[in-house]
């Protein structure tokens, strides 16, 4: 139980950490982990289904996909 | 004045939905259909997967619309990189000794468990849609490890046809056997067997191939273009 809170609140600061960032680069990092968290919370809920799709898609194809497209555009915001 | 005026009404608005939103019980199934799924899903469908049982057999022609969806945005992103596509090859830089051979030994592991995955959607946690993704990571792997080589972009969109086509045509043979689009028509078979639950392990390595080379052709796409 201790666990969960502590994923939860890693969770809560990467968002917010995926928000507040200038390097675009590191923000796309803490979203994925955002996503990584989701999906092992989900897997403690016991759906290991919506747990296996966050993992496959939220982690690694929009990561990839977000970094792609930050390295046609500009790294940093203004 | 204005501030204010938004601040009071985003209170008043807060208080009303928490109002509603206290009122609905918290945990308790609101409807019945829930607990049918449940006590009489692998007895009707032959899927020991639940969710399995609901997305390809009670649910599947939101399914057929779900995959329609991912099947029109990967066309749209076909369509718009594809006005600017420069043929040129870029020089690329060869990927360093340790990524490229991690690539090699991971890359086929990594398709087998997608295949594994949309496999077994019927028996064990995950799906086509699941396989599929896990698929498409794998090629993503390669663009990062083994950067020379490319996809086939023709075959990899025949089997993306091919796919949606098993789909509907398994869909339309229920239609013409049992009266309804998408019936199981096929015998259920012993549950906890790979070939058992009739239709549900064809649509979902339909769907698997279907979304694998579908996300598959979107990284392609992007990478080709940037």
């Amino acid at each position: 139980m201790i666990f969960v809170f502590f994923l939860i609140l890693l969770m809560l600061i990467a968002a917010i950490a995926a928000s507040i960032f200038k390097d675009l680069t590191s923000a796309v990092i803490a979203a994925a982990l955002v996503s990584l968290i989701a999906s092992v919370l989900f897997y403690f809920l016991q759906a290991p289904d919506v747990a296996m799709a966050e993992a496959a898609i939220g982690a690694a194809l929009t990561t990839a996909i977000f970094i792609i497209a930050i390295r046609r555009t500009k790294r940093y915001e203004e | 004045m204005r501030r204010i005026i938004s601040i009071l009404l985003l209170v008043i608005v807060t208080f009303g939905i928490s109002l509603s939103l206290a009122k609905i019980p918290f945990g308790v199934p609101k409807t019945k259909v829930g607990k049918r799924y449940i006590s009489e899903g692998v007895k009707e469908t032959g899927a020991t997967n639940i969710v399995t049982s609901v997305v390809v057999n009670y649910r599947a022609f939101d399914t057929l619309g779900e995959v329609t969806v991912l099947f029109i945005a990967a066309i749209g992103l076909g369509v718009v990189l594809s006005t600017s596509r420069k043929k040129a090859m870029r020089e690329v830089t060869p990927a360093s000794l340790i990524l490229s051979t991690g690539c090699r030994v991971l890359f086929p592991l990594i398709l087998v468990f997608g295949t594994y995955i949309f496999i077994h959607g019927h028996l064990t946690p995950g799906g086509g849609f699941q396989g599929g993704a896990i698929i498409a990571s794998a090629y993503l792997l390669i663009y990062l490890g083994c950067r020379e080589r490319r996809i086939n972009a023709k075959v990899s969109m025949s089997l993306e046809s091919l796919g949606g086509l098993l789909f509907v045509v398994v869909g339309l043979i229920g239609l013409a056997i049992d009266g309804y689009f998408l019936t199981n028509f096929l015998p259920k078979g012993t549950p906890n067997l790979l070939f058992s639950a009739g239709v549900i392990p064809i649509i979902y390595i339909a769907i698997g191939f279907k979304v694998g080379s579908e996300l598959t052709g979107i990284i392609d796409n992007l990478i080709e273009e940037s």
